[in-house]
């Protein structure tokens, strides 16, 4: 069962009946497969985990993992945060559901470990309680948002999503 | 009826002396330390004409008093208004100085009383321990927590109990009655009051919030009348509002970027803390500037020894001289409890933190070696930061740390009797222990297991190997602290021990909806929040503060006094305006 289950998750609510059938026929024909080759061509999976190989004081290195994904297709599971403004392309992807600047008064304040994520067309809100998985392009570097003056390093351009 | 309201609003308007909304900085029965600069700044409702205005001191041209010419502004950015300035004046006399600013028919009339200094100091060194919302119910539980009780007696004593003065603090902002950690340090830092948000500027009209009428800080004072080494240690970001107060100038506590800046201005000797996000250029992963300045290498470049964990701090401070930053974190620092106990939080990120006893024994070591004496400030955030997302078990047991910081104080007064001791919080928050929580008790109904007046009886920590915090904090009877505010959110009626507590995440509304997380924690119960949805967590309350102090000048601290009055008692022990006659 659990061999099943993993499939998927990764697939998320996108499955098509193709893709259930594989995941049904990879699981029963486990044993005698490599493991997930019926996926070699989709968006790779990453985790906020994955994201940094090293943490510290004076900044953060991205993984092996981000710099060998860096400008493919990628998948990554999380929550989505409010929007910024109303009139924001983007959206601030968390790995836990935020309380945004918890502790301030003022301004934003974000965890080290986020994502923006840039979607391809628009999309309703989801809850900020429900994790979702958002699929797109990574991107790699320091960028600030043209309208909102928000710096990025890590991005998912070309994006959309669905419930986890 | 009519008539008898117009009469009301006319005797309302005579008892102001204005017939409008001009507005004078520094604020009416503003107290200003002899000598010390700070911007003037009048602000008229409309338009007016430069010939039209007169601004007196006294009776006499403020101009002439204040030995600068005064700047007309026709129409402020963004404001269809008139305004003047003139910045960096001083007052050296000490004195009732009356104010009166005129525009064609319009007046507004102030009042500032200018306050010289003992002669000599009284004090050397001073130590001003600060925990941030450290309330009565935080000392109350940490003395529980970490002493026991028995029989309605305390079993111990912490090291906050034994000051020997004290007085309640009003925390009100000048713009509203709840308050605020920026203009409350502000306040203690300066002797002047302000807006929620504001360090060491009266919050003016315009948007710009780098551009509002200046007051000086005791961090400048210092270095302006003498030659006294200037520590500033917090477990928050060291650019974060309560470390920033020290020396800062802005309307935004959230202008963290331009306050890293400011910092390095005034150069502090020692300068411990977490925020090295702010710290980095943005092509830095980690970074939170919007600009490629390393003020790591610009702190460098300036002298400093970087210290980036707890060993490193260990060496640093035992060089001989030199100044120190020490950042340990890229944002807040973590909790004691999950620091030194439960492991979680950011630890496993930044294993190497020290605490807040480690912070003030490196500060202490560094600075004493100043011939001219120091002034050290020590902040207990953690207190705070666990009070508003209502995470009690890490607010109390940041509560001890922060007591043995005072520890720490303490013992370095026993040896240097010339150092003035002073703690105390910068607001509070509205927290009440009510009981106990009774896992004993029967059922499943964890609402049913607070024991409220006898039925609460004692809780059951232990302190077995006498760290002086509790062994652990999910004993079977413990503390019920509860909050008196909030967001909607989950009450489990335990300790959380996978990671500080989150109480309200925000949906698409921007409203704070109870995190789902808690749902389904066995015997958590909804509680319908009672401050407005756009509110994350539990807010301040705007009770007083309980001040205490030990050593040369402590006697000054009395009664009840405003945060701005602190100032002056500080800047009195260090004989800051040593009066002339």
């Amino acid at each position: 069962m659990s061999q099943l289950s993993t499939p998927f998750q990764r697939s998320g609510s996108r499955l098509t009946r193709r893709e259930m059938l594989l995941g049904l026929w990879a699981a029963a024909a486990l044993p005698l497969l490599p493991p997930r080759s019926s996926y070699a061509a989709a968006a790779a999976e990453i985790t906020f985990d994955e994201l940094y190989g090293s943490v510290g004081v004076l900044g953060l290195t991205f993984s092996d993992k981000v710099k060998q994904l860096k400008g493919s297709e990628v998948t990554m599971k999380g929550f989505m945060a409010p929007p910024l403004k109303a009139e924001a392309a983007f959206f601030v992807l968390t790995e836990i559901p935020m309380a945004l600047c918890p502790f301030c008064s003022s301004d934003a304040d974000w965890p080290d470990n986020i994502v923006v994520v840039y979607l391809d067309a628009a999309q309703t809100f989801e809850q900020a309680n429900r994790l979702i998985e958002v699929t797109g392009r990574l991107e790699v570097g320091s960028w600030t948002d043209p309208e909102t003056g928000f710096v990025s390093l890590l991005r998912i351009v070309g994006a959309s999503f669905d419930a986890a | 009826m009519r008539g008898f309201l117009a009469i009301l609003t006319a005797t309302t308007c005579l008892a102001t002396t204005a017939a409008g909304a001009t507005t004078v900085f520094p604020l009416d029965r503003a107290t200003i330390l002899a000598g010390s600069p700070f911007d003037m700044k009048v602000e008229f409702d409309k338009v007016v004409a430069e010939g039209d205005v007169t601004v007196t001191i006294n009776g006499k041209p403020a101009a002439d008093v204040l030995g600068k010419p005064v700047t007309f502004i026709e129409k402020e950015e963004g404001v269809e208004a008139s305004a003047v300035r003139l910045d960096a004046a001083s007052l050296a006399e000490p004195g009732d100085y009356t104010v009166e600013a005129k525009a064609g028919g319009e007046t507004k009339t102030v009042t500032w009383t200018v306050f010289g200094t003992s002669a000599e100091p009284k004090a050397k060194n001073v130590i001003f321990l600060l925990g941030d919302g450290l309330s009565v119910a935080h000392r109350t539980a940490a003395r529980i927590m970490s002493k026991g009780m028995t029989e309605g007696k305390a079993n111990g004593r912490l090291n906050m109990d034994d000051l020997d003065h004290m007085a309640f603090i009003g925390t009100s902002a000048t713009d509203a009655v709840d308050t605020d950690s920026a203009n409350t340090m502000s306040a203690y830092m300066t002797g002047h009051k302000t807006a929620v948000n504001a360090i060491g500027v009266y919050a003016d009209r315009t948007k710009d919030s780098l551009d509002d009428p200046k007051v000086e800080t005791l961090g400048e004072a210092l270095r302006r009348t003498g030659k006294k080494a200037i520590g500033i240690v917090s477990p928050a970001e060291v650019e974060d509002a309560t470390p920033a107060a020290v020396v800062a100038h802005t309307r935004k506590r959230a202008d963290k970027a331009e306050i890293v800046g400011m910092l390095l201005d005034v150069k502090p000797e020692v300068l411990l803390g977490g925020g090295s996000a702010y710290f980095l250029g943005k092509d830095t992963p980690g970074s939170k500037r919007k600009d490629d300045k390393n003020y790591i290498d610009l702190f460098k470049e300036a002298g400093y020894t970087l210290a980036t964990s707890k060993a490193e701090l260990g060496t640093a401070a035992g060089t001989n001289g030199g100044h120190i930053l020490g950042l340990f974190h890229t944002g807040n620092m973590d909790s004691t409890l999950d620091r030194d106990f439960l492991k979680k939080g950011t630890v496993g990120k930044f294993p190497d933190q020290p605490g807040l006893v480690e912070m003030t024994e490196a500060a202490l070591a560094r600075l004493s070696k100043n011939p001219d004496g120091f002034f050290l400030m020590v902040e207990g955030a953690n207190i705070d930061k666990m009070s508003h997302p209502l995470d009690w078990d890490r607010a109390v047991v940041d509560t001890i740390e922060f007591d043995q910081a005072v520890g720490v104080a303490r013992e370095f007064q026993k040896s240097h009797p010339d150092t003035l001791v002073v703690v105390t919080g910068d607001h509070t928050h509205g927290v009440s222990i009510i009981g106990t929580v009774d896992d004993e008790k029967p059922g499943a109904d964890m609402r049913e297991k607070v024991g409220t007046y006898a039925a609460a009886g004692f809780p059951n920590y232990t302190d077995e190997n006498k760290d002086g915090y509790p062994d652990k904090v999910d004993v079977s009877r413990r503390l019920f602290l509860a909050a008196n505010n909030g967001p909607d959110h989950y009450e489990t009626f335990r300790p959380k021990l996978d990671g500080p507590f989150v109480p309200a995440i925000q949906n698409e509304k921007k409203e704070y909806v109870a995190n789902e997380a808690y749902k389904d924690v066995p015997g958590a119960v909804l509680v319908q929040g009672n401050i407005p949805r756009e509110g994350d967590s539990g807010v301040h309350s705007a009770d007083d503060v309980v001040l205490q102090a030990s050593g040369p000048g402590a006697e000054e601290f009395k009664g009840y006094m405003e945060e701005s009055d602190v100032y002056r008692v500080l800047a009195d022990a260090l004989s800051l305006a040593p009066s002339t006659n």
